[in-house]
């Protein structure tokens, strides 16, 4: 499709082929529908036949979002510092250098200003690919610009999320991003300017614990696992096996906890119709 | 209850047990001269272990079972406590406590983490693990302390919220996320006093303010070393490397300016003697409560942001 194909100048055409499967077809991990790569594109990477999200990256949603040509991007060199100079069974120096050049992405989130429906926004989008889409310093000072721009400009804010939680490897710096993006966010609310959460999957640990759960509105695409806690851990906890659904989007609706489960051929315009109702 | 001696405690525990022999089996003879030395030297080799502490052994010290929790530096450093319960929602939780008090004359919302001492109060308190009505107990509070204008002290100490069913279903994510928010931009002066484990985001969901002070003898980080150790070495072998590498102790935090302030403790540990660890704990926050007082509140927020939005480190 010519809207994905035409390559905005600061995404790096790379990212796309990597995510994707070798060859023409791709797999379907839910149903096991074998689908041509260019059908799966046109459909925006959900399965034509169970209509299973495919995880996808910054790139895609900016393309699936942003109007074409209008997205620019902010910080896009930032990179972590390693200020503890962490070493597990690798140095984190290490894993992080090895991520970037693997994924083309230099750190867990990109952001920049663009227009979706001639509509001025703020969008912010995780890459699970990236360590997990864990959350450490970068992600939580790119939040922070992201916020202050749309202060200055006066725009609304969409977050993307897709993170396994903070980054362990910068220990207490990463706990600390739960508390800065909460903090940016009562800004913007004090503000006056909305809050667009995007849950995607998964969406758990402390990005659930912090951003991702404080959206004026909380967006989920069908699926979405969403959760504090991940589920390996729960059931440890109660010695049970987890009811069928439990975290996935459609639960968190029934709960209480996102305000509409929405699928990705249908966030341009659900999102576009609720901030024209308050923005 | 037993007493519970730490492996690293036994020398000091040992040489005290053999001053209080001699005291006992002395009668008339006068030992004076000999227990004054042992004492020096069990004073000596206190100063000499606690001082050479590793991580992990700070982490063990922050478990003391000994250890005063919230109510017990309630009940040490301030009067006229009454406990609130509920947060008119769902239920009371037991692993948060909060409520009105007097430090000195000044009246205070004061609420924390609280574990308990025994099995049957462990299973009380959850192990100290909050559910999200306990963190939504705690926001009801605070907003009373805002509504009324009071300071706010929060005291952290937690193995992490608790990663249950029910709590999944309560929305354990937003109702820390919710506190987050709301105590970043609360225009009374908050002080967060970290008295034993800070583990994780169930620690941080109380732990938004001016100003952070944190015990000696405690840990702060996004994860414990026993996890960490479990997901990044894939075994739980290597908690004490894993507590290295985390630099979770007080000094850590001092250098990474996450916490403003390390209250000592008395010789030994708060356990040795909580009455004494209340009053040391008591003055610093009349202290730091006096220096708050006179900002003006727009201020106070915007530092407190500001103070957030610095801790990180990045190249651009
Ligand atoms: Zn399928």
């Amino acid at each position: 499709m010519s809207w994905f194909r035409r390559s905005t100048e600061n995404i790096a055409s790379d990212n796309q082929k990597k995510d994707m499967p070798e060859g023409m077809w791709s797999k379907c991990s839910s149903c096991g529908e074998i689908i041509h790569k260019g059908a799966l594109e046109q459909n925006l990477w959900v399965c034509p036949k169970c209509s299973h999200h495919f995880r996808i990256s910054s790139n895609e949603y900016f393309s699936i979002l942003f109007d074409e040509g209008t997205f620019k991007e902010f910080d896009a060199k930032m990179t972590s510092k390693d200020p503890l100079s962490f070493v597990d069974t690798k140095k984190y120096k290490d894993r992080i250098k090895e991520t970037i050049k693997k994924t083309g992405f230099s750190d867990a989130l990109r952001y920049g200003i663009g227009k979706m429906n001639k509509r001025d926004v703020v969008i912010a989008c995780m890459d699970f690919s990236f360590i997990g889409g864990s959350m450490g310093s970068v992600v939580g000072e790119k939040i922070r610009r992201a916020v202050d721009k749309a202060i200055k400009m006066k725009t609304p804010v969409i977050i993307i999320s897709a993170s396994g939680g903070a980054r362990m490897m910068e220990a207490a710096y990463s706990l600390m991003q739960l508390a800065k993006t909460s903090a940016k966010l009562a800004q913007l609310s004090d503000a006056g300017l909305p809050f667009v959460s995007l849950m995607t999957d998964p969406t758990t640990g402390g990005v659930t614990a912090s951003f991702a759960m404080l959206g004026d509105f909380n967006i989920a695409e069908p699926n979405a696992l969403i959760g504090f806690a991940g589920p390996r851990v729960i059931k440890q906890t109660i010695g049970k096996d987890l009811p069928e659904g439990f975290q996935r989007a459609e639960f968190l609706q029934e709960k209480g906890f996102v305000d509409l489960v929405v699928p990705r051929k249908d966030l341009k315009a659900t999102i576009s119709n609720l901030l024209q109702m308050v923005h | 209850m037993a007493k519970v001696v730490l492996e690293f405690e036994k020398p000091i525990f040992e040489l005290e047990q053999k001053i209080e022999e001699i005291k006992t089996l002395s009668d008339n003879v006068d030992v004076s001269d000999e227990v004054k030395t042992l004492e020096k030297k069990v004073s000596q080799l206190r100063e000499n272990i606690f001082s050479n502490l590793t991580r992990w052994q700070r982490v063990q010290l922050a478990r003391h079972p000994e250890r005063p929790y919230t109510l017990d530096y309630i009940q040490n450093m301030t009067t006229d406590f009454v406990e609130l319960h509920g947060d008119r929602a769902f239920g009371d939780d037991k692993a948060i406590v909060g409520g009105f008090a007097k430090l000195g004359d000044q009246p205070v919302m004061i609420i924390g983490h609280q574990k308990g001492r025994d099995t049957k109060s462990n299973l009380y308190r959850n192990f100290g693990m909050p559910n999200p009505e306990g963190y939504r107990k705690a926001l009801r509070l605070m907003k009373l302390a805002v509504k009324f204008n009071r300071p706010i002290i929060t005291m952290l100490d937690t193995p992490g919220a608790y990663p249950g069913l029910e709590a999944e279903e309560r929305g354990q994510a937003e109702a820390i996320a919710r506190n987050l928010f709301e105590m970043s931009h609360f225009p009374v002066p908050i002080i967060v006093v970290i008295i034993g484990e800070g583990a994780s985001g169930g620690a941080l969901g109380i732990g938004v303010g001016d100003r952070i002070l944190m015990l000696e003898n405690t840990w702060y980080s996004v994860i414990a070393p026993e996890s960490c150790s479990s997901i990044l070495w894939k075994s739980w072998e290597f908690k004490e490397q894993a507590a290295e590498a985390l630099r979770l102790t007080p000094p850590d935090l001092l250098e990474q300016k996450i916490v403003d302030l390390i209250i000592p403790e008395p010789q030994g540990g708060a356990h040795r003697n909580p009455q004494q660890a209340a009053m040391i704990l008591k003055d610093a926050l009349l202290d730091e409560l006096k220096t708050l007082r006179k900002l003006k509140p727009e201020k106070l927020v915007e530092r407190r942001i500001e103070k957030f939005c610095n801790m990180g480190a990045w190249n651009e």
